[in-house]
């Protein structure tokens, strides 16, 4: 279909054989994905210094609108539009093969694009002040929902040209066996995505015609259930394609291989086959489900998924011990840890991201998971406390950490200020860690999320606010103020790295 | 190398470490498995089970015959009520108020209704910290047994509009 020799360049550094119109496809998602963390920082900050009762910023209106925006330029735009461009990379360029459709791909981007501004114009003129999760029956305007499902389909799209390209390079025969592992974590990525969105289009079209007045209200336990089926598993998105990142992070910064292929690969499996249930977790204390239906849902799936992930924070790090010890790092226990270059941004992120991810995010998770822990948890700090362990460290370290290498590789430019570089990763790990542990602690307080005032000026009674807590908001803001110079540092360098960086020889 | 085809056959025998591993992991999920049902029915306090349909007018009117019949006074416009150790109670939610304010008494145990006039709202018991989703449309029945005397409140928990951090109400304890 294609004339190769001309739409390919041959890597200098890997020798792999790169798909000009995929590299193009990746730098568009990546740019945009760096573009919405953008928007997500600067209003992290705006709400983190709100919840900071000492600084106490914004009025109300403006806290529950930088918070809607927050949470859908992070959680989704961000961190989907990086998840698009890792796909392509993993399909397309690990493969040496040419992306399927390329025009296709360029349809995904434009939807997602136009899908995601749509939202935040309607998020900033005050048309959508209902968080990210905008629980029926309250009611945003009907062109937020119609961003996000344009959003939605457009990455459904791109997801589609990516299982696409792996159909074409198996039948191009541009590689011979079995996928590399990574591809193989992008493979489960992309299946859970197609069952998260495949759940969005469920709930999100009837509140869209219902927001039109087309059809009458929606059930909002019913809206809970198939919503969580969307967030969840989308979370899930979000671990696959983290982990997939660790090994690559693993291979590129210390040589690592994987331990065993068959362990890795089954992990993955779990993770699709277990994943989509567990979103029972986040309606443990609703109405309207019976608690037999909340324990099979929080058990089953979620502790042979949480296995999954236990079985990944082992594989990795031990797979590096391996890689360090054959480079002869063999004195003592943990030597070959001492020597791991920590001055490698991609090495202290991975590091970094799995630490987090791995002790923080995945131990409040589980135990959120259970029914009773999950009385005094609910919808308090402690869980934004966790998914900023999981998600904002975990998942966007990873891809901070990646980023060093898709900078020279993809966009040919040499990182500029690599000193500043050398430290990105700290700032927003340390940060971030702390922004983490002050919501925890603060939120078993009894500290509710997604509140303005814990003064509860104009309230009929005022709560005494236990003064540990406050102490954990403060905590919490120091933290915010580190984690926001970290995403800024990472910005300013991939952004000027991309314009002003020096073509490698 | 994760980025490159691995061996023709991969399939191959798992090494110790990784064995006791996994096998530590299994075993772990297995006891939370099995402490997820045995936890709901040993333990002394879990989510509600009893959940009803109801309508935010049928709601209004129970809960206005509730405040009713055993109505002892008000507070900042909302009505006190000291119903019967025992009885079915009341707690509507609205933006941005509970209505009324319980009054019960150390002890004793109740039935205490939840719902919603409107949107979601969400029950947490402060300084107790414990956390009840309401949605409009359902009655969410928690059997409660009060066991330290005093004054608590309760505050809304889920986002519910710009007057959200204003929706704090109170039970009383004796
Ligand atoms: C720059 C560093 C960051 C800081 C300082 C920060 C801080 C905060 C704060 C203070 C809240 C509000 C909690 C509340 O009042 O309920 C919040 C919510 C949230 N954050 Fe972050 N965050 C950061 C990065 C991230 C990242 C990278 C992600 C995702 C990838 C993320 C995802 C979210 C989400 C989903 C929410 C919940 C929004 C909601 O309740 O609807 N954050 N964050
Ligand atoms: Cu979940
Ligand atoms: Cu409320």
């Amino acid at each position: 279909m294609t004339n190769a020799g001309s739409e390919f360049r041959t890597c200098p550094t890997t020798g792999l054989k790169v798909h000009l119109p995929a590299e193009n496809l990746i730098k568009a998602n990546a740019v945009a994905a760096v573009v919405f963390l953008l928007v997500g920082t600067v209003m992290a900050l705006l709400v983190a210094f709100t919840r900071w009762p000492a600084v106490h910023l914004l009025s109300a209106e403006g806290y529950y609108r930088a918070l809607t925006a927050h949470g859908l330029n992070m959680l989704i735009f961000w961190i989907i539009f990086f998840e698009i461009a890792v796909l392509y990379f993993a399909s397309a360029i690990l493969l040496n093969s040419r992306l399927a459709a390329p025009k296709v791909g360029w349809l995904s981007f434009l939807m997602m694009l136009v899908g995601s501004l749509m939202v935040d114009l309607m998020i900033l003129q005050g048309k959508a002040d209902v968080m990210m999760t905008s629980y029926v029956p309250m009611k945003a305007d009907p062109l937020y929902y119609l961003g996000v499902i344009l959003f939605a389909v457009g990455a459904l799209i791109g997801v589609g040209v990516f299982f696409a390209t792996l159909v074409v390079a198996k039948r191009e025969k541009t590689y011979e066996g079995s996928l590399p592992l990574v591809v193989f974590g992008a493979v489960a990525a992309g299946i859970i995505a197609v069952v998260a969105i495949a759940h969005g289009a469920i709930i999100y079209i009837p509140t869209f015609l219902w927001s039109l007045g087309i059809i009458g209200p929606i059930d909002p336990a019913m809206y809970r259930v198939v919503w969580w089926g969307l967030g969840h598993t989308s979370q899930q998105i979000n671990v696959t394609a983290q982990i997939a990142i660790w090994y690559l992070l693993a291979t590129l910064t210390v040589g690592a291989s994987p331990l065993n292929e068959k362990v890795c690969r089954s992990a993955f499996v779990l993770y699709i086959l277990f994943i989509n249930l567990a979103s029972a977790h986040h309606l443990l204390v609703d109405p309207g489900v019976s608690p037999s239906w909340k324990i099979w849902n929080t058990s089953y799936a979620m502790y042979l998924a949480v296995l999954a992930s236990m079985i990944h924070g082992f594989t990795v790090p031990a797979s590096i011990e391996v890689a360090q010890r054959k480079k002869g790092y063999t004195k003592g226990l943990f030597e070959w840890l001492k020597k791991a270059p920590w001055g490698n941004p991609g090495f202290s992120a991975l590091a970094l991201s799995i630490a987090i991810f791995g002790f923080i995010g995945g131990i409040t998770g589980v135990t959120f998971g259970t029914e009773q822990i999950n009385i005094i948890s609910h919808n308090t700090l402690r869980i934004p406390g966790h998914f900023h362990a999981t998600v904002a460290a975990g998942t966007t370290l990873a891809f901070m950490g990646v980023t060093y290498y898709v900078l020279p590789l993809i966009f040919r430019r040499q990182v500029v200020v690599p000193s500043l570089a050398k430290l990105q990763p700290y700032f927003f790990g340390i940060g971030i860690l702390l922004v983490s542990i002050g919501m925890t602690f603060a939120g078993s307080y009894g500290i509710s999320r997604r509140h303005w005032d814990i003064a509860f000026t104009g309230a009929p009674f005022q709560l005494a606010i236990d003064p540990t807590a406050l102490l954990m908001l403060s905590v919490m803001g120091i933290g915010a103020i580190l984690a926001f110079t970290g995403a800024l540092m990472y910005i300013l360098i991939t952004v000027f790295t991309v314009l002003i960086g020096k073509r490698p020889a | 190398m994760s980025i490159s085809v691995p061996e023709r056959i991969w399939w191959k025998p798992v090494d110790k470490s990784e064995k006791i591993w996994v096998g530590l992991a299994l075993t772990w999920c297995i006891v939370m498995f099995i402490m997820m049902p045995l936890w709901h029915l040993k333990g002394g306090q879990n989510a509600p089970s009893e959940t009803y349909r109801v309508t935010p007018a049928q709601f209004q009117k129970a809960t206005q015959e509730f405040i009713d019949k055993y109505k002892v006074g008000e507070e900042k416009g909302t009505a006190i009520v000291a119903p019967p150790a025992g009885s079915d109670i009341y707690l509507n939610s609205m933006m941005w108020r509970w209505d009324p304010i319980l009054k019960l008494e150390k002890g004793k145990t109740y039935r205490l209704h939840l719902s919603s006039m409107d949107l979601q709202h969400g029950f947490s018991l402060y300084p107790q910290n414990m956390n009840f989703q309401v949605l409009p449309g359902y009655d969410y029945v928690l059997t409660i047994t009060p066991t330290t005397a005093g004054e608590f409140y309760v505050q809304c928990n889920e986002f519910c509009g710009i007057g959200h951090h204003m929706m704090v109400g109170k039970i009383i304890v004796s």
